[in-house]
């Protein structure tokens, strides 16, 4: 590991909170505007941060305190990994354990809220997860790597051959942006609903926490998409913004349904296009 | 230090966090309470959420009178509320149990169970009166410190508590 990478994920772990939150300000805002509101302003998530750090801890027991923290260190492992140009199937693990350790810190306690919105929550990572790790494969069926940096030199966009593996994965993004109409666990608008299911027993400096990781595991996503243009910039930065605005469409336009309908839909769908790519991609190759 | 401590009075004025309680409100206030959420008044221009959860939420704001019934489920919410907390209380009801304060199973306005900070007075308050009350809270928020910074306020709050623990004490009873 040279001196290069290390400033590099420096860089990483540093700018990418900062990124999460704006993008989740600029997302704030968008929002009201489909809504015909004006919306808070852009540094509103930092705000809404800053003061949950500031207030009285307030806990059920402390394996929420353990559990929190785990989620946190593991979402900047995973992104400090992928700025290192690691193993893609390695960051994806790292990732999943951080989402797992937030499910125990729920399912910790007694609580019915927390209890439902971790089954829930388990239910998401089961629909996304097997999703992702096909993404994966379709990536290494074309680089012929999971290397991160391998992909990075691949020489054409591995978006123009893999179409509809990146709608796959958008999926995943949906899921874990907790974006409609996947939002069943705790929905990133709707503050009410199970009082914000796994996030109930949270308080404090604890969800501030959490929301931290989750703008790290935001970064993290968008930069595996951005795995699929590679090749300029400019193509990148497209490719990502349009993504992102039609997560917010869709976030406006659809109602959300029950974790039955979410796992059929999103494994038949997502399963049907992934093997639909995969056979162009073999078509291709003869 | 300084520029942490302007940095946290800056975020807890810019997003307070609302819990909504309806404490036997005939929701003539409640209605209102959710019409400053609409498009019309849209409150999350100034980072107002109305959260769901006692435990995320830093105002909380009480409609109709409160009865030996709920009192305890009141004090509950008020009890999960995480310092620094403000309390406003919404309509002739809340603030002092309006037409309602002589019938026999009502305490009174919610200052009898907990401490009240901000009174909205209106049957039903006007939406623009209650995010006046909104903003008068935050003052208020911005002023309290976490129970572990200051020894003194915690020792008032303690004693508050006290006062309100005991209250059956001093109650009159039909």
């Amino acid at each position: 590991m040279d001196i290069k990478s290390i400033i590099f994920v420096i860089l990483a772990l540093i700018f990418a909170p900062v990124a999460g939150g704006f993008l989740a300000g600029i997302d704030r805002r968008l929002t009201a505007w489909c809504q015909g509101r004006f919306g808070p302003p852009i540094l509103q998530p930092f705000y809404d941060v800053f003061k949950l750090l500031g207030k009285d801890r307030q806990v059920v027991n402390t394996w929420q305190i353990f559990c929190a923290h785990i989620y946190l260190i593991s979402s900047m492992l995973s992104l400090a990994l992928f700025a290192m140009q690691s193993d893609l199937l390695m960051i994806f693990f790292v990732m999943t354990i951080g989402a797992v350790f937030m499910v125990i810190g729920a399912l910790s306690t007694p609580s019915p809220y927390s209890q439902i919105g971790a089954q829930r929550e388990l239910i998401q990572m089961l629909t996304y997860e097997p999703l992702l790790v096909i993404v994966f494969v379709g990536i290494y069926f074309v680089t012929g790597s999971f290397k991160i940096s391998d992909i990075v030199a691949y020489d054409r966009p591995i978006f123009l051959i893999l179409p509809l593996l990146y709608l796959v994965l958008t999926f995943a993004l949906t899921i874990k942006l907790r974006k409609s109409p996947f939002d069943i666990s705790a929905c990133h608008h709707g503050h009410q609903e199970i009082v914000r299911g796994v996030l109930t027993e949270y308080s404090g400096p604890y969800l501030a926490i959490l929301e931290i990781a989750h703008w790290y595991d935001i970064v993290l996503i968008l930069a595996i998409c951005s795995l699929f243009w590679t090749t300029s910039a400019i193509g990148m930065f497209f490719l990502l913004a349009i993504t992102y605005l039609a997560e917010i469409v869709i976030d406006n336009i659809t109602p959300r349904l029950t974790w039955k309908w979410m796992l059929t839909y999103v494994w038949a769908v997502g399963i049907t296009l992934s093997l639909f790519n995969m056979a162009l991609l073999y078509a291709k190759s003869f | 230090m300084g520029f942490f401590t302007k940095l946290l009075e800056t975020s807890r004025v810019k997003s307070p966090w609302i819990v909504h309680f309806d404490c036997g409100s005939c929701n003539g206030c409640d209605i209102e309470i959710l019409a400053c959420l609409t498009p019309i008044y849209d409150v999350e221009r100034f980072g107002i959420l109305n959260i769901g959860n006692p435990k995320h939420a830093d105002i909380l704001i009480v409609s109709g009178t409160v009865n030996h019934r709920n009192a305890k489920v009141l004090r509950n919410v008020y009890d999960q509320m995480p310092e620094p907390r403000a309390v406003i209380a919404i309509g002739a009801c809340g603030t002092s149990g309006g037409i309602f304060r002589e019938a026999y199973n009502v305490v009174g306005g919610v200052d009898k169970v907990i401490p009240v900070d901000v009174y909205v007075p209106g049957c039903p308050a006007k939406p623009e009166a209650i995010i006046d009350g909104v903003v008068l809270a935050l003052g208020k928020l911005k002023e309290q410190r976490t129970a572990k910074d200051t020894d003194s306020l915690a020792a008032e709050l303690h004693q508050a508590r006290e006062f309100y623990a005991n209250r059956a004490d001093r109650q009159v009873v039909e």
